[in-house]
């Protein structure tokens, strides 16, 4: 039986260097079926270029650390099929906006962490381990909330898609906000008036446009808009109140 | 640090966000005519029965219909995003939203250059 030709993917894959601080460099990949966007730069890092930079973890759409852009939109890669993105037979595959590059495709995530705990996205506990477990009906209002929200495996993809991030830089981003909502929405958490005050501020969620390109894009199909909306009706209420 | 560009912006919710803000622009921009129009009826009945003489002529009718089109384009933005922000829409309500606000609007313009003509 003759050997099928394989059939050639063009992809233009941003790398690092020069004045521009970078530019695209293409390079041909056979095409498989089942193919990832992951498995396409996995392969010219293992078979033409071993100095090209990403980064990556689980491969299964746990971990948050491979999303990058692909054709303009960020995307997690392990989880993207190239049948469904590629036009034609091209690809094109940068590292996420609004974040500083560090080479290649990866990205400084600091900004972006950092946000989440200026948010105030910690869990802060009111019982202690001596206590027993707090009970939390499954159909609360507050618990719907929370469950809607709390699948977030941290990829940036939404912060990548936002507008608003990349016009005011100080902005905590849907990630962030999405975040502090399932907090506020936590009853055994005893920080939520300071955790209130923190995403009410010029940068927190009122910043937001309501654009919903972070709802358009997350991966695990969230709705930080929603958890946005959400935080703008419960700091209203608290300034109508007087607690803000 | 890369931006993302227009690909990144190709989708329901980013063009119901434009259109909500370039008719809203637009409509700003129109309102000092309005205002100059309606100071016409102080200047006396005739400036003001000349002036509506004037809007009687197609390309001036036709632009009526589109200023009651980006009201209420803008109308209906307005309504989607209090429902969105108020009512709490979820994820896969979005595209109907943007449906109804983008029919809402293009009814309310139908209606009024049928009214028209
Ligand atoms: S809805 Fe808000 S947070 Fe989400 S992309 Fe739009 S502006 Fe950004
Ligand atoms: S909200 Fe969605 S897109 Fe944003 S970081 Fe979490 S999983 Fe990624
Ligand atoms: S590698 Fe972990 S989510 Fe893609």
């Amino acid at each position: 039986m003759a050997m099928r030709e394989p059939e050639l993917l063009e992809v233009d894959v941003w790398r690092s260097g020069g004045d521009a601080g970078g530019q695209f460099r293409t390079y041909a990949v056979p095409r498989e079926d089942a193919q990832t966007v992951l498995d396409v730069v996995t392969w010219i890092q293992r078979k033409l270029d071993p100095t090209l930079a990403y980064r990556f973890a689980c491969r299964v759409g746990m971990c948050g650390s491979c999303a990058m852009t692909v054709n303009g939109r960020a995307r997690w890669t392990c989880r993207t099929h190239v049948a469904k993105v590629a036009r034609g037979n091209r690809l094109q595959i940068a590292p996420l906006a609004n974040l500083p590059v560090v080479r290649d495709l990866v990205v400084d995530m600091r900004a972006f962490f950092d946000k989440w705990a200026k948010a105030g996205g910690q869990f802060t506990p009111t019982a202690s381990r001596r206590d027993d477990f707090v009970r939390v009906a499954p159909d609360t209002p507050a618990r719907r909330e929370v469950d809607a929200a709390i699948e977030c495996i941290g990829c940036g993809v939404c912060y990548a898609s936002c507008d608003i991030v990349a016009w005011n830089p100080a902005y905590l981003g849907p990630a962030a906000l999405n975040r502090a909502w399932t907090l506020q929405n936590d009853v055994r958490d005893g920080d939520h008036p300071a955790r209130l005050a923190a995403v009410a501020g010029d940068a927190g969620c009122h910043a937001c446009h309501t654009q919903a390109a972070c709802t358009e894009r997350c991966p695990k199909q969230l709705s930080p808009t929603t958890s946005i909306a959400g935080l703008k009706r419960m700091t209203a209420r608290a300034a109508l109140k007087g607690e803000l | 640090m890369r931006t993302a560009d227009w690909r990144n912006r190709d989708h329901p919710s980013y063009w119901a966000f434009l259109v909500h803000r370039v008719s809203g622009l637009t409509l700003a921009l129109f309102l000092p005519l309005h205002f100059w129009v309606l100071g016409r009826a102080l200047a006396g009945e005739a400036a003001l029965d000349e002036f509506l003489r004037w809007t009687e002529q197609p390309l001036v009718k036709a632009s009526e219909v589109a200023l009651v089109f980006l009201l209420a384009a803008h109308l209906a933005g307005g309504l989607r995003l209090l429902l969105i922000e108020f009512v709490g829409w979820r994820r896969q309500a979005k595209q109907s939203w943007v449906a109804i606000a983008a029919g809402v609007a293009l009814f309310c313009a139908l209606a009024f250059a049928l009214n028209l003509y």
